[in-house]
C-alpha cells in the first residue's frame, strides 16, 4: 500500500515534552514539513530560544543551536552573514521575541536579515510559570496579571507583526492562527513560503503564529481553541502585512 | 617593516591578518577606532562582514551566532558596553565558543568617563556573568603587544574552544607605536566535530549550554574545569624584570607597567633592589611565580589605575607570607615613577 503520511525526516521520533493542546509540536512539524518539501535540511540551522521551546533541538534533525532570552535574531544574523548558504530559522515565543528581545528583533528585522523568524504568540509566558507576556491581553488574568492585564499599569499587548510592517527591509510578514484546519494550512504555507524566500536571497521574513496555551490559560485544549477565537484572533488580526511577490497586498 | 599605528587600528588589523574577518560591535570611546577600522576593511575582504549592532548585547550575540559556523569572530567595547555583554560571554563559555572580546577600560563606574583605567579587572578576571566559567583574560602593555596578544587571543580560544579577552586600558588604545604587523595568519583549528554549517553528510550538530538534570550540569561543569585547569598549567604569561635579587616586587600590568620600570630603573639607582612582575595573562594569574618571589622579596606592591583590584590576586599568590601593599591611580591619572618610588620608599 503506498504511504500517504509520515512523519517528516528533519522531525525525529522523540515524543514532544509539551503539554496536551500546545501549539508547539504543530508548529515543529509544519517547520520540518517545509525543510523537507524543499530540501533544506542539510542547509538548515535552527535557534531555540529561552522559553517553553528551549529543547525545540531535541526534535529537529538539523543543526541547532540555543540562544540566550531574546538574542535569536542577533545569534542569526550572526550564523547567516559568517554562512549565507546556511537557512537559519530563528523560533521564538513571545515573551523571548516580544519583551527580552524587542532590540534585537527590530534591528533584524530594519537590517533586512536574509532569516526567516517563526513567532509563537501565546499571550503568556509559559516555561516560568503563566506571567504577564508583552502580548496578554487586556482583563486577561495571569501569575503576574491576576487581576486581569490592567492598562492603566501594565498598558496593552504589542503587535509585533504590525510594528515590523513599518519598517522597509522586511519581505514577508504573516499572522497565522492555529484554531482550525484551514488556518493550519495557511500556517505551513506560510512557513513553507518565508524558507523558500530565504532560499532565493529576498530577506528577512517573519511569520506570526497565534497559538493555544491551555495549561497556562488554565483551560481545557477544546476550551483553549475557543478562547483564541473569541479573545486572542480578534486582538490579533490574522493576514500578509508585507509581501515581495505581491507587492500590493496591505493588510 | 614596523609602521606606526593606534593600538585600537594595530589590533583591528592584527585581527583581520588572524582570520577574523567578521566584527560586530556597537560604538564607545575610547575604543571607536577599532570598530571604523572595521567599518572599511571588511566589506573589501570576501567573507568579511561589519556590522554595527544595536547594543552591545546583540553584539556578543552575534559574535556567538558567528563562532558557532567555525569562523573567526570578535567583537569590541569599554566598560559600560562590556558590562552589557557578559552575559553573552557567559553563554559563549557556556555552549564552549571560541570568540575575542576586546575591552579597552575606561574610569568608572557608572557612566565614568572616557580616560583610561584599569578598574575592570575584577569584570574580567572574576566572571562577570553568570555562572561557573572562566575567561582567559590578555593584557598587553604596548602597541606591538595589542597585535601579538590578539593573535595569541583567537588561538588560544580556537584551542580551548573558550571565549578570550584582550584587555588593555585606554591608552594603549589611543597611543600610537611602532609595531611589526604580523603576516597572514590562517585559522588552523578544525571546528568541523561541532561547527554549525548544514548537517550535510552527518548528524545534526547542537551547540548549548543548558542541562536540565542535576548530575547532567555538575558533570559538564566539571568539564569545563579539567580545561580551565589544563590553561592554568600552560597557559600562564607574566614578564619578571630585574628579579633574581628583588627585595621589593612591584607587580603591575598594561600601560602602569611601562611607569613601574622606571621606577624600578630608578629604585636600582637610589640602591633598592626592587623588581617587577608583569602578568601578560590576567587570568590564568602567574601564581606560581609570585608565590616564588615571596621568599626572597621583603613586601609586595601592587601597582594599579583602579582602588586595588589585581592587588587582591597578588595576596593570594602570596598566601600572606609577605605583606602585600597598593598603589594606585584613578579617575584617569596615570601614576608616574616618582610617585611610584615613594609609594615604595614610604613602606621601607
Amino acid at each position: 500500500m503506498p504511504k500517504v503520511f509520515e512523519r517528516p525526516k528533519s522531525l525525529n521520533d522523540k515524543p514532544f515534552h509539551y503539554c496536551p493542546g500546545c501549539g508547539h509540536g504543530i508548529v515543529h512539524r509544519m517547520i520540518a514539513e517545509a525543510i523537507d518539501e524543499l530540501s533544506l535540511a542539510e542547509k538548515t540551522v535552527l535557534i531555540s530560544p529561552v522559553g517553553c521551546s528551549v529543547f525545540a533541538y531535541w526534535y529537529f534533525e538539523t543543526d541547532n543551536v540555543q540562544a540566550a532570552h531574546g538574542r535569536a535574531p542577533a545569534v542569526g544574523t550572526g550564523l547567516k552573514r559568517a554562512n549565507p548558504e546556511s537557512i537559519v530559522i530563528a523560533y521564538q515565543g513571545d515573551g523571548d521575541l516580544a519583551s527580552s528581545g524587542t532590540a534585537e528583533i527590530i534591528h533584524a528585522a530594519a537590517r533586512g536579515e536574509n532569516f526567516t523568524v517563526v513567532f509563537i504568540n501565546n499571550a503568556i509566558y509559559g516555561m516560568t510559570g503563566g506571567q504577564m507576556a508583552p502580548t496578554t491581553l487586556v482583563g486577561q488574568a495571569s501569575s503576574t496579571s491576576p487581576y486581569g492585564r490592567d492598562p492603566k499599569f501594565a498598558g496593552h499587548p504589542i503587535h509585533v507583526s504590525e510594528m515590523l510592517a513599518t519598517l522597509k527591509a522586511p519581505r514577508y510578514i504573516e499572522r497565522t492562527s492555529l484554531n482550525n484546519v484551514a488556518n493550519l494550512t495557511r500556517t505551513k504555507r506560510a512557513i513553507k513560503k518565508a524558507l523558500d524566500l530565504q532560499q532565493k536571497g529576498e530577506g528577512f521574513t517573519f511569520i506570526e503564529v497565534l497559538a493555544p496555551c491551555p495549561t497556562n490559560w488554565g483551560v481545557d485544549p477544546n476550551e483553549a481553541i475557543d478562547w483564541m477565537e473569541s479573545h486572542l484572533m480578534p486582538e490579533f488580526p490574522l493576514g500578509v502585512f508585507r509581501d515581495v511577490t505581491k507587492p500590493e497586498v496591505k493588510s | 617593516m614596523k609602521v606606526l599605528m593606534k593600538g585600537n587600528e594595530a589590533l583591528s588589523e592584527a585581527a583581520i591578518r588572524a582570520g577574523a574577518t567578521l566584527y560586530f560591535g556597537y560604538p564607545i570611546t575610547p575604543q571607536n577606532e577599532v570598530g571604523e577600522y572595521m567599518s572599511r576593511r571588511l566589506p573589501t575582504i570576501p567573507g568579511g562582514a561589519y556590522i554595527q549592532a544595536e547594543t552591545e548585547v546583540a553584539a556578543i550575540n552575534m559574535v556567538y551566532g558567528a563562532v558557532c559556523t567555525g569562523r573567526r569572530a570578535m567583537t569590541s567595547s569599554s566598560s559600560p558596553g562590556i558590562s552589557l555583554m557578559t552575559e553573552g560571554i557567559s553563554y559563549l563559555a557556556g555552549a564552549e565558543l571560541p570568540a575575542v572580546v576586546v575591552s579597552i577600560m575606561r574610569a568608572g563606574p557608572g557612566l565614568g568617563n572616557i580616560n583610561p583605567e584599569q578598574a575592570d579587572y575584577f569584570q574580567a578576571t572574576k566572571g562577570g556573568g553568570h555562572g561557573s566559567y572562566r575567561l582567559v583574560v590578555l593584557a598587553p602593555a604596548s602597541v606591538q603587544e595589542m597585535t601579538d596578544l590578539t593573535v595569541l587571543a583567537f588561538d588560544l580560544a580556537d584551542k580551548y574552544r573558550n571565549p578570550v579577552m584582550v584587555a588593555a586600558d585606554g591608552n594603549l588604545g589611543q597611543m600610537m607605536e611602532p609595531v611589526e604587523l604580523c603576516e597572514t595568519y590562517p585559522n588552523r583549528h578544525d571546528h568541523s566535530e561541532w561547527a554549525v554549517t548544514g548537517a550535510k553528510g552527518r548528524k545534526g550538530h547542537t551547540i548549548t549550554s543548558i542541562y536540565l538534570e542535576a548530575d547532567a550540569m555538575e558533570e559538564y561543569i566539571h568539564k569545563l574545569y579539567r580545561k580551565y585547569d589544563a590553561i592554568e598549567r600552560d597557559e600562564t604569561r607574566y614578564e619578571e624584570y630585574l628579579t633574581s635579587d628583588a627585595e621589593v616586587v612591584i607587580v603591575a600590568y598594561g600601560i602602569v607597567s611601562r611607569v613601574v620600570r622606571s621606577a624600578v630603573e630608578a629604585l636600582r639607582l637610589d640602591g633598592v633592589k626592587a623588581g617587577m612582575v608583569r602578568p601578560i595573562t590576567l587570568w590564568p594569574y602567574p601564581k606560581a611565580a609570585l608565590r616564588k618571589l615571596a621568599e626572597q622579596a621583603k613586601f609586595f606592591l601592587a601597582c594599579e589605575m583602579s582602588m586595588g583590584q589585581m592587588v587582591e590576586d597578588v595576596q593570594l599568590s602570596v598566601e600572606g607570607r609577605r605583606p602585600v601593599y597598593f598603589y594606585g591611580r584613578q579617575g584617569g591619572n596615570v601614576p608616574t615613577p616618582a610617585e611610584v618610588v615613594a609609594a615604595v620608599k614610604q613602606r621601607m
